[in-house]
């Protein structure tokens, strides 16, 4: 028996096989659907046409508000609503409407959704996040995703893995975020294309499940098709904690990759050697280490998206605020990911801290990362934001520019008023677990 | 060319054209192809939606369609009269969204390096083929899988499980 990786023994799995060869296109069975508020109409409007009447399984779809949620006009009000009258008319199961939810990528882990062994199809590109508890995950477009309602299966192309190994200790200020762009910037931003990035090494051991999920949450930003982790205790500690929670214990599958399976490419990462990275406009690949950064002056700092807007986060940037003020001329935007998130960072105080030196802090929605709604740049605006994409437009105007990095980096530069280190802002570092 | 062939004038970009600059989100309240083409790549080109002519192809260098998966992106180029899209390579997503609903794609470096602006190009996906009229030359295209050309026959996905499911 040929020697499988990871990805393959998933799709293998899913397929009903033993054994899937990499590059041929498989049908396999999808456990869970996901649609997000934009790419539920489309869907919804292709699923009609296709005339099964009825989703495979209403156990199986997972309908999120959360781009343009709460609405920001009365034209994705419809949006929303046409969601929510398909959750009803079809039943659906898990639909998290505003104020129940939050980004689908934080949100589906959190819920004890995602699992190991699984196979999850999202309509929407960062859909690879759920990699980090060792399933197979992708993003598709709308009509793709229709289909797999009404088919409960999707055909998908055997993708080759590169393997990326992690080494060393991740120094202070140095998370997921800094190792996924330093891997984006050496590969390139269509490095893995088609490809299953699998991240393993002895450093992960020191990578909280929380980093992980930036780890892969950023795949797509190098082309891959998706991005995973070998579940380990780390990761079981989580969704046991996660299931307990919800109360959802759903069964799944830890599996692992065959020793001496075939990697396309193997990346090897010395993560003590890192400091935090900086993504320059306008492409992530573009990543350099903070210190190489000139120290630009920005207008907007946004701490949030589905990369960088869980707790752990929250209290990084809240550690390096401390008693700070933010620059006078700086606006700074804190969105937390989920209502469990933002509850958390309420009750332990971050939020008021944040507020209290000027943010402004919102309820949770995509909103900014993508130029929606909750502040959009204007002409010739520079922003830090903590999100996965920096493109020309993608926060607003074609002219302002987005700098990407770590909320350390990022809550430091809205007190500088300048693109600095975090050190620069605050000496002390946190210890691992991250606590403030 | 076989009769399903696209014919028109091409419109040349580069490397890691990304689906924000194809239809940015401000636009993503609506998913109708009319109303989505008069934006697209305004971003990029200011001038491509006042002047882009049914038919014409859209030639880019690597990794076109990368980012968002909106489907609004293929949808938006197929507004403005778009009938193809011939780049060195494609992000998977968008590659898969445009066979979903029908806009055709074709990975050609040969014929990406060999066009200027303004050529007329045909394209013809089933049969792999990229031909520059003006240059009067002929490039062999990546070739599609099987699979993925009888969705393209099915005139995208849609009519693929309509035949599947027996709705057809």
């Amino acid at each position: 028996m040929t020697r499988q990786t990871l990805t393959q023994k998933i799709l293998a799995a899913h397929a009903g096989r033993d054994h899937v060869a990499m590059g041929e296109i498989v049908m396999c069975k999808v456990d869970l659907a996901m649609a997000n508020d934009v790419t539920a109409p489309a869907a919804i409007a292709a699923f009609d046409k296709m005339g099964t009447g009825t989703v495979w399984d209403r156990s199986k779809v997972a309908l999120v508000a959360s781009h343009f949620a709460p609405a920001k006009d009365i034209a994705s009000a419809g949006m929303l609503t046409a969601m929510r009258r398909f959750a009803a008319e079809q039943d659906v199961e898990h639909f998290f409407d505003v104020g129940r939810g939050g980004i689908e990528h934080i949100l589906l882990p959190e819920e004890a959704l995602a699992l190991p062994g699984k196979l999850i199809i999202g309509a929407d590109s960062h859909s690879c996040t759920y990699g980090a508890l060792g399933c197979f995950s992708t993003g598709v477009g709308s009509t793709d995703l229709a289909a797999v309602w009404a088919l409960g299966e999707i055909w998908l192309r055997v993708p080759e893995s590169m393997q990326i190994v992690y080494r060393g200790r991740p120094g202070p200020w140095v998370v997921g975020k800094d190792l996924i762009l330093h891997v984006i910037a050496r590969i390139g931003d269509d490095g893995a294309r088609y490809m299953a990035m699998e991240h393993t090494g002895p450093a992960l051991a020191h990578v909280s499940m929380e980093s992980r999920l930036t780890l892969t949450n950023m795949a797509i930003e190098a082309g891959a098709k998706s991005g995973i982790i070998e579940p380990d205790d780390v990761t079981l500690d989580y969704v046991a904690a996660r299931q307990a929670d919800t109360g959802r214990y759903a069964s799944f599958d830890v599996m692992k990759a065959d020793p001496g399976a075939d990697y396309a490419r193997v990346v090897d990462v010395d993560v003590s050697a890192l400091e935090p990275m900086v993504a320059k406009p306008s492409l992530p690949s573009r990543a350099v280490p903070v210190s190489q950064v000139e120290r630009r002056r920005v207008d907007q700092v946004f701490i949030g998206s589905c990369t960088n807007a869980r707790i752990e986060d929250l209290r990084m940037a809240a550690h390096v605020l401390g008693d700070h003020s933010l620059a006078p001329h700086v606006r700074l935007m804190v969105i937390p990911a989920t209502q469990r998130v933002w509850r958390q960072a309420n009750a332990e105080g971050l939020l008021d801290r944040f507020a209290a030196a000027g943010a402004t802090v919102s309820t949770p929605t995509c909103g900014a990362c993508l130029g929606g709604h909750m502040g959009v740049l204007g002409p010739g605006e520079v922003c830090m934001s903590t999100s996965n994409r920096n493109y020309v437009g993608r926060m607003g105007h074609p002219t302002a520019e987005v700098y990407l990095a770590n909320p350390a980096v990022a809550m430091a530069t809205a007190v500088a008023g300048e693109i600095v280190h975090p050190s620069e802002v605050r000496a002390e570092t946190l210890q691992e677990p991250v606590l403030v | 060319m076989s009769e399903h062939a696209s014919r028109g004038r091409a419109w040349c970009y580069g490397d890691n054209v990304d689906t924000d600059v194809i239809i940015p989100a401000r636009y993503l309240t609506t998913s109708d192809p009319a109303e989505l083409g008069p934006h697209a790549l305004e971003d990029l080109d200011p001038s491509f939606s006042g002047s882009v002519e049914p038919g014409d192809v859209v030639v880019a260098g690597a990794n076109f369609g990368c980012g968002s998966s909106r489907e609004h992106a293929p949808l938006a180029l197929k507004g403005a009269g778009v009938s193809a899209v011939v780049a060195e390579s494609f992000a998977r997503i968008f590659f898969r969204n445009a066979i979903n609903t029908g806009l055709s794609v074709a990975s050609c470096p040969e014929a990406v390096a060999a066009t200027d602006a303004g050529d007329v190009l045909e394209v013809d996906p089933a049969r792999g083929l990229v031909r520059n009229v003006t240059k009067g030359l002929t490039f062999a295209a990546d070739p599609l899988p099987p699979f993925v050309l009888d969705i393209v026959a099915a005139g995208g996905l849609v009519g693929w499980v309509r035949q599947r499911t027996g709705a057809a």
